[in-house]
């Protein structure tokens, strides 16, 4: 038999569908095969044992209730960001100013504290701050979605872009309200009086926040599901040509929703300063913004799996983190790993959504009796 | 022609996407000098067998051979290296480039453009095409565009031509170029298989019929001894009344007014020039025209989904009051109270969200209704279940993606979604476009139940064959003007396509 005349080693087809079941077998067996690449190379890498890195990974987010708290903590966060770039996301508008968005909300949250300590009471700065920060993050948002909807300018340039002039604004502001003098930074705020500090519930420093961003997820998952908004965004998303023809004012649509979107990055700007860190640096956001859109792609815009994927994504790096002080290695390491794993989870999608076919031996001879 | 060798045969041919047989068991022979048609409703795997051939999707069983020799396509490139080539329904050319780069895209070889423009013409002048090398896509009309795709697979060296629905998108004259083109072709020695589901070109075109149905090979035959009536029975599987009703109107009264209409796209481009018609209730207008010459801004204008120049649309209420609808939009009219349902020729990317359910399409249009925030879900979930049960939507449920129905189903749903809100106006574009008899009936019987509810119905519609039938009156657009309003019964067929391509339809003296 010529080569010419031989079936293809392998054909791809899509699948109709595939079963609920079968479709997380294929999920987990994915992690399970990243697991076992991640240790096959961490031994031959660094010589480590891989159960113990694993081990490792595992305290790194569970080894103590200080540790459990940091995880829900930095979950919820992250959570919240993402929660708010998925309505834009929904409706194919592609925010990628979360990281901007929150941190302006950040300096509007921390210009509160340093400008109306003297002049206002604890409660008066509180409702000023979570006024303001909620309002900059949508002003944020709401420039793009402006020049988008009135002269379709592109918003992916255009939201990235407000990242960098945001960063700059803050890095500007921490010179001004430098303290102490002279050492460019803002360093705590109010540090004794805690003005404009968000009261902490109990013994829990971070109970507020968690709090919070869980009525966030309840909320905008109904808003998406349940609501006229949000079946306007899923239909503008998907054909903007079937939204005019059905009369809704796709303008109209793109800036509500990106308003909403830059006003929960706000929020969560908010939260980082005036419960969390007390603090303003340009970094604050710790590249949230971006870190968000993976959450949101890989929970496909459901806003319970992003518990699950934001809570993935948290857990590793707090993994990754743990390894690299715990056995002295390049924390780079611990991002090779986490890499390996999202590139497993993410390749499964395509076997969950086709099929391959491979050359059966004997081909030949099954069709000879036709 | 029964000693003769095959060009192809299909052997025992199998292909399943997901739980979906398309291609059940299919044995085909295609022979060269000769037009095969290959018949089938819409989903009975006619696309999907032909794809196998050129090489765009791999059977799960069976055997292809090529002049009796068995060989494996395993990509358009072993299709084409056969000597196959494919014009599918949608043109696969880059917009930006010329034809001449078109055609010669993706070859091996050094870039010489000159030669290249001399084999294109040496082949233009073969088979009697009409292309300029130099010419760039998007300057080209519908019928030029496919002529770029049948010279590209022509200067591949294929010898073996497949044309999937070539004639859906062409104005008679053009399919009457086309079908010369392809007589020529066949006289050459091609082997020539064109997809179609109008029965007079296969009758005029064709030396044998193949017929699917349901995935399965029903039979073939040759033309001359078959007609349109035993084909449809063959592709329907049972007998088919192929008659058209036409109910004379009840009680016609003016319903839309248009006075001097005038249109001009984003381009500045001229689409309607100071167009007049009056629609009555009761009554079919139907809209004839080439594609392109403003039948589109026309609906779109009514709809109020089309900026307007001039001119003026008027609603007259069945009680004589007159609202004008120049100026609002999709929200405000309907927020009028003027009930005006509109099928767009895109069905998917304008009609319906190809993405969502059934239920969710049915709530487009109902989703406002209400004071609440939250949607109503029961009541178009209910809607839709009223639907696929009364048109006979086939579908495996309500909460099916519509993008995975086919082509007459989504019609149905789209149809069956805009006469639920009881319009008084019906305005459709292409209803029939690409669906098979037994769907393009249910539709003509729904468009007729309307009518005789008193609807005023405005079908734009390619065949003429149909639109001579079904409609009252018919206005024939020519170059985005009125060419002439006649009526329907006794118009013939030939002055309305003249009249379609001259103002007034007459020829200098």
């Amino acid at each position: 038999m010529n080569k010419k005349n031989q079936a293809p080693l392998f054909y791809v087809s899509k699948r109709g569908s595939i079963g609920w079941v079968r479709a997380w077998a294929v999920r987990g067996g994915a992690v399970l095969l990243a697991l076992l690449v991640n240790g096959v190379i961490t031994s031959l890498v660094t010589g480590e044992n891989p159960l113990q890195v694993y081990a490792a990974i595992f305290d790194g987010s569970f080894g103590s209730s200080r540790k459990v708290w940091v995880l829900l903590q930095n979950l919820s966060m992250l959570l919240c960001v993402s929660l708010a770039v998925t309505p834009a996301f929904k409706m194919r508008c592609w925010n990628l100013g979360g990281e901007g968005q929150a941190l302006i909300g950040c300096l509007a949250a921390a210009a509160c504290m340093i400008c109306l300590r003297d002049a206002f009471p604890n409660w008066a700065i509180i409702l000023c701050m979570i006024v303001s920060s909620i309002l900059a993050g949508a002003v944020w948002a709401g420039i793009p979605a402006f020049f988008k909807a009135r002269f379709n300018t592109n918003e992916t340039l255009f939201t990235l872009m407000m990242n960098y002039v945001a960063t700059q604004l803050v890095s500007y502001y921490c010179v001004v309200w430098e303290s102490p003098k002279g050492s460019g930074q803002i360093g705590i705020i109010n540090p004794n009086t805690h003005l404009g500090w968000f009261p902490q519930i109990g013994p829990y420093k971070y109970l507020l926040n968690i709090l919070v961003v869980a009525v966030v997820c309840v909320f905008m998952y109904v808003y998406l599901n349940y609501s006229k908004h949000g079946y306007e965004i899923s239909v503008v998303g998907e054909s903007e040509r079937t939204a005019r023809y059905v009369g809704i004012k796709v303008d109209r649509v793109i800036i509500r929703t990106m308003l909403l979107s830059g006003a929960l990055c706000g929020l969560a700007g908010l939260l980082l300063v005036g419960s969390t860190n007390h603090t303003l640096t340009p970094t604050l956001v710790e590249g949230r913004g971006f870190t968000a859109v993976m959450v949101s792609w890989l929970a496909k815009f459901n806003p319970v799996w992003m518990i699950l994927t934001s809570f993935l994504l948290v857990f590793l790096g707090r993994g990754a983190g743990e390894i690299a002080t715990n056995f002295g290695l390049n924390s780079s390491f611990g991002d090779i790993l986490t890499g390996i794993i999202l590139f497993f989870i993410i390749g499964s999608e395509f076997f969950i959504n086709y099929q391959i076919h491979f050359r059966r031996s004997g081909d030949k001879e099954d069709n000879a009796h036709v | 022609m029964d000693n003769k060798i095959p060009a192809v045969t299909m052997r025992n041919i199998t292909k399943r996407f997901g739980p979906v047989v398309a291609n059940d068991k299919v044995w085909l022979n295609i022979y060269r000098g000769e037009i095969l048609a290959l018949l089938g409703e819409n989903g009975s795997g006619k696309t999907t067998l032909m794809n196998m051939l050129s090489g765009i999707y791999f059977p799960d069983e069976g055997e292809i051979q090529i002049d009796g020799k068995d060989v494996v396509i395993r990509s358009p490139k072993d299709a084409f290296d056969l000597g196959i080539g494919m014009i599918h329904q949608h043109f696969k050319l880059v917009d930006v480039l010329t034809a001449a780069e078109n055609i010669v895209l993706g070859l091996p070889g050094k870039l010489d453009l000159k030669a290249a423009a001399e084999k294109i013409r040496a082949i233009c002048e073969a088979y009697g095409f009409e292309v300029d090398p130099a010419q760039k896509i998007y300057d080209m009309s519908v019928s030029q565009k496919q002529t770029v795709e049948i010279v590209k697979v022509l200067y591949r060296g294929a010898d073996i031509l497949i044309l999937d629905e070539p004639t859906a998108v062409l104005t008679p004259q053009e399919t009457d170029k086309l079908f010369a083109v392809l007589r020529n072709m066949r006289n050459d020695g091609k082997a020539v298989v064109i997809i179609t589901h109008k029965m007079h070109e296969v009758e005029e075109l064709s030396d044998r019929v193949a017929v699917l149905r349901h995935g399965q090979f029903i039979g073939d035959m040759p033309t001359a001894q078959t007609n349109a009536q035993e084909m449809t029975n063959m592709m329907v599987g049972h007998p088919v009344v192929l008659n058209i009703d036409r109910p004379e109107p009840v009680d016609p009264k003016p319903r839309i007014e248009v006075k001097g209409l005038t249109v001009r796209n984003i381009d500045g481009i001229v689409k309607l020039d100071d167009v007049s018609f009056t629609a009555n209730s009761g009554e079919i207008l139907g809209i004839a025209g080439i594609s392109g010459c403003g039948q589109k801004e026309l609906l779109e204008a009514i709809a109020g989904l089309q900026p307007v120049e001039a001119g003026s649309i008027s609603y007259v209420g069945d009680d004589g009051t007159r609202e004008e609808l120049i100026g609002k939009d999709p929200l405000s009219i309907q927020q009028m109270g003027v009930s005006l349902s509109f099928v767009p020729e895109d069905r998917l990317g304008m009609g319906l969200v190809g993405n969502m359910d059934l239920a969710d399409n049915m709530m487009l249009r109902s989703f406002r209704s209400g004071r609440s925030m939250f949607t109503d879900r029961k009541t178009p979930h209910s809607l839709a279940e009223t639907v696929v049960r009364d048109l006979e939507v086939s579908t495996p449920s309500v909460s099916t993606p519509v993008r995975r129905l086919s082509g007459g189903n989504v019609q149905k749903v789209l149809v069956g979604r805009e006469i639920a809100s009881a319009p008084t106006v019906l305005l459709t574009a292409y209803a029939v476009r690409g669906l098979d008899i037994n769907s393009s009936y249910t539709i003509y019987d729904l468009i007729n139940q309307q009518k005789a509810k008193g609807v005023a119905v405005i079908y734009v519609g390619e065949d003429l064959d149909v639109l001579l039938e079904l409609a009252d009156r018919i206005l024939v657009l020519c170059g985005g003007k009125v060419s002439g309003i006649v009526p329907g019964r006794g118009a013939k067929k030939r002055d309305v396509g003249l009249m379609m391509t001259k103002m007034g339809g007459k020829t200098d003296e």
